[in-house]
């Protein structure tokens, strides 16, 4: 004991203890190891379930974020169309969702959510916030087909805003719009504007149409042609606005029988 | 009683014909659903209301569209009047009668159309017609064939049920 205390003994506890200690930590590491093994299993378990559950949480907030974008993007076009609505207060206007489009490729119609229990009646144009869009052809109570003006039977007066003319707007049934019956002694030029004439009291006047892309004026040709591209994009169209003040003039009673 | 299934299977038809279908275009053209569901039903053996359907069929498309009544009325009684006769004379081959049936119904209600739009005042240039809304239109019908054959054929199973052997 005297020995111990007065420390002739510590190189050999230090060895003792060393040893000792060496042991502590390679029982310890073992130990530590095969309860990794022996745990490791149900914390993958957890973990998968944990990420299972992740996943269908990302999958919500990704279904939501496209939701909140689409409703972001409806209530831009419809703040555009309320500028444009306002921007025209001689107009009264009633908007309405595109809902489908007519089954037949030859026809260029579109189905719209609105019909005759909102006032809606054959022959009122239907714009957007770009332009012209079309007219209504046909309401039922809750429903309304509308014809574009890229239809082939569609037919607009117009006048070029530049050129100080009038024409004829047809469509075709590639979805292409022509300007037809131009005077051959009128210049027009690549971009002019074509604005509706309001000629025939089919539409309301100075309604944009779309712009001169492409003239063809051929010598012999009794009339000048032109192709417009129109404002309006027919394959994206969503919210329209239909005029529900306006109305049509028929002039079938002035047309001769054939 | 399970022939009622008629009226909500052409109304689903029509509603993703006009909602979803006519929004997919090839150049000008794009398939039709209606057209391709009659040809799939009156090719199924044991059916025998494939007239019945193309007359609803037909009525509903009417009163969508814009184009005048005749116009999917013919057409679709075409499709079906195809398919009676060509139905059991492809033996063993039935996918082959469904595109034959497609291909040529489409062909045929394309140029009714092209006609009845004519006749109606409006002068289509035909090379047009032909080369940017019938071919793709037919192209796409084509590809909806063996889908819509094989969901008919399960439709025609489940409404008409054969007799079990014992």
């Amino acid at each position: 004991m005297a020995l111990a205390l007065g420390g002739y003994f510590s190189s050999a506890s230090n060895v003792f203890t060393g040893s000792l200690i060496n042991l502590q930590a390679w029982f310890s590491t073992r130990f530590v190891a095969v309860q990794d093994f022996l745990t490791a299993p149900r914390d993958i378990a957890s973990l998968r379930q944990r990420n299972v559950d992740l996943e269908a949480d990302n999958a919500e907030l990704q279904a939501q974020i496209i939701q909140l974008q689409q409703q972001v993007g409806e209530t831009r076009i419809l703040a555009e169309l309320v500028d444009f609505a306002q921007a025209r207060p001689e107009n009264r206007y009633q908007a309405a969702a595109v809902i489908g489009r007519d089954p037949s490729p030859f026809l260029h119609y579109v189905l719209i959510n609105r019909g005759s229990n909102d006032g809606f009646l054959p022959g009122m144009p239907v714009v957007t916030d770009q332009g012209l869009v079309g007219r209504v052809d046909a309401v039922i109570a809750d429903a309304s087909r509308v014809q574009l003006i890229t239809d082939p039977a569609s037919n607009v007066n117009v006048r070029l805003q530049n050129a100080g003319t009038e024409a004829s707007l047809v469509g075709s049934v590639t979805g292409d719009v022509t300007l037809d019956l131009i005077p051959q002694d009128v210049k027009i030029e690549i971009g002019d504007l074509a604005l509706t004439s309001g000629l025939g009291g089919g539409y309301p006047p100075d309604l944009i149409v779309g712009q001169v892309v492409n003239v063809r004026s051929r010598d012999f040709d009794l009339f000048q042609q032109a192709t417009v591209q129109p404002v309006v994009d027919f394959n994206r169209l969503a919210i329209v606005l239909v005029i529900v003040n306006f109305e049509p003039v028929d002039t079938s009673p002035l047309i001769p029988a054939p | 009683m399970r022939n009622l299934v008629a009226l909500p299977v052409i109304i689903l038809a029509v509603i993703l014909q006009t909602a979803i279908v006519s929004r997919v275009y090839l150049l000008s053209g794009i398939a039709d659903l209606p057209l391709v569901m009659l040809a799939a039903w009156a090719l199924q053996e044991e059916v025998e209301t494939s007239w019945h359907w193309a007359l609803a069929t037909s009525l509903l498309v009417g009163f969508v569209s814009a184009l005048p009544w005749l116009a999917p009325l013919i057409g679709y009684f075409a499709v079906v009047g195809l398919a009676q006769i060509l139905q059991g004379r492809v033996w063993q081959a039935p996918l082959l009668a469904m595109f034959s049936v497609t291909f040529l119904g489409s062909i045929i209600s394309s140029l009714l159309t092209f006609a009845v739009i004519n006749l109606s005042g409006v002068s289509l240039p035909v090379s047009d017609v032909l080369g940017v809304l019938t071919l793709p239109s037919v192209l796409l019908n084509m590809l909806l064939a063996i889908p819509v054959y094989a969901v008919m054929r399960d439709l025609a199973r489940w409404v008409y049920p054969s007799p079990e052997v014992e």
